[in-house]
């Protein structure tokens, strides 16, 4: 069994997660990745995405995150999440309100650069969209 | 001299606005509560942002990487003033506080020449701060419908200012707010939001690694997507404190209304019973002394 390590996810509103886990897969901004413990100090943003969370108890947890940090210390990991809900708790209406504000935002950008963020946001949040919610 | 009737009429409205009163108290006790939960389930994440923040700031050591936002312009012409009060009165001085404040400041920066725009959240203090200063008040922000007070919110009014900012129409912007120290007291408070001021905040020092961080992308590039965040958390933690302030401000208040009720009540009964032993015993001596007589 695999050494366990302090995890916490953070929403503006809330504490959502502060717990000891074996594992955490955090949607990176450059990729997926898994931190286990002693994992070496990273700083990433991270993309629209599900975290999933292995507890030291060996439950596995998943969240919806929108966009937000992770900041990797060997000794745990703080994710500073812009809004997060455990997946059991996804409203389908505020993923497509979401979805379709991202659409108006690429219909609204005004130079290549915003326009490109703003589909690069879209299609996360459509990969999504497609990941947790069944058809 | 009020007539018994009079009297009577006057306890029983006086006792109806007590219940109102009451009432009310009731109502912003549990409100208070509710506030008060919200806004310490807040904390960790402005705290830990704070913690990200300073961390960051050491990683590029003030180089010119440092985004805008966080510099400033160099200039402090044009000042943007964030005032936040409740939507609604009835909670003593509160509202007249953060807005004394503001226009204490106001005419500081005026009489130094400097160019003053006004953003206010919550309706009491545009209306106090429109009698002098309407020509100023770019906006206001409605909150009066929102039931439970959302990061949304906040990041509405945290993108306008910097939209404003990044359209170069201000130099320094300041948060007004009221600092929800306990129920009894709300300290009106200034803070400055841009450019951040970071540099204050100590250096985290849990895991002990923060000099050998990687960043995932560059170290510039995730501190212009967070500084905007770190907006949005302070104008988010200032909305909660508000929040809770102007509840615990109204509880106070209506208490005191409540007691002040109470004392009437009591003086206006006291009035009455001595006036209606007056009468009976004059009856009593009419009946007696037409007794007599006979």
């Amino acid at each position: 069994m695999a050494e366990a390590f302090q995890f916490e996810l953070v929403s503006p509103e809330r504490l959502l997660v502060s717990e000891q886990v074996e594992s955490v897969v955090i949607p990176g901004a450059e990729g997926e990745m898994t931190v286990m413990a002693h994992h070496a100090p990273v700083m990433t943003t991270i993309k629209p995405g599900v975290v999933t969370v292995k507890t030291a108890a060996g439950k596995e947890e998943r969240y919806v995150v929108f966009g937000g940090f992770a900041d990797i210390v060997p000794a745990g990991c703080t994710l500073l999440a812009e809004s997060a809900v455990a997946v059991g708790d996804i409203d389908r209406a505020d993923l497509t309100r979401r979805i379709q504000e991202a659409r108006e935002d690429v219909a609204d950008a005004k130079d290549d650069q915003t326009r490109s963020k703003a589909e690069q946001f879209l299609s996360q949040l459509t990969t999504l969209e497609g990941a947790i919610l069944p058809a | 001299m009020p007539s018994l009737k009079d009297l009577r009429n006057r306890i029983a409205s006086v006792k109806a606005t007590q219940k109102i009163t009451k009432a009310m108290q009731m109502v912003a006790a549990a409100k208070l509560r509710r506030a008060q939960e919200a806004a310490e389930a807040a904390r960790p994440y402005s705290e830990r942002m704070g913690a990200v923040l300073a961390n960051i700031t050491q990683a590029i050591g003030g180089g010119g990487e440092a985004p805008a936002l966080m510099t400033g312009t160099g200039k402090d012409d044009v000042h943007l003033l964030v005032v936040c009060t409740a939507e609604r009165g009835l909670c003593g001085g509160f509202n007249s506080q953060i807005a004394r404040l503001a226009r204490d400041h106001i005419r500081k920066l005026l009489a130094d020449g400097k160019q003053v725009k006004i953003i206010c959240v919550g309706k009491k203090g545009f209306d106090i701060l429109r009698r002098d200063y309407a020509a100023l008040i770019l906006e206001r922000v409605d909150l009066r419908e929102v039931k439970t007070l959302g990061f949304i919110n906040a990041d509405a009014i945290a993108k306008k200012v910097i939209q404003l900012f990044n359209e170069g129409g201000f130099d320094i912007c300041t948060l007004f707010y009221s600092q929800f120290k306990s129920v009894i007291s709300q300290v009106p408070t200034t803070q400055q939001i841009i450019p951040a001021g970071v540099g204050s905040a100590p250096a985290e020092v849990a895991g002990g690694g923060n000099a050998v961080y990687e960043y995932e992308p560059e170290p510039g590039e995730i501190l212009s997507d967070l500084i905007p965040r770190n907006i949005s958390v302070q104008v988010f933690r200032a909305l909660l404190e508000n929040a809770a302030g102007e509840m615990g401000a109204k509880m106070s208040a209506m208490d005191n209304a409540t007691r002040n009720a109470g004392d009437m009540i009591n003086k206006l009964s006291i009035t009455y019973n001595r006036q209606r032993q007056a009468q009976i015993t004059k009856e009593l001596i009419e009946i007696i002394s037409g007794a007599e007589a006979l």
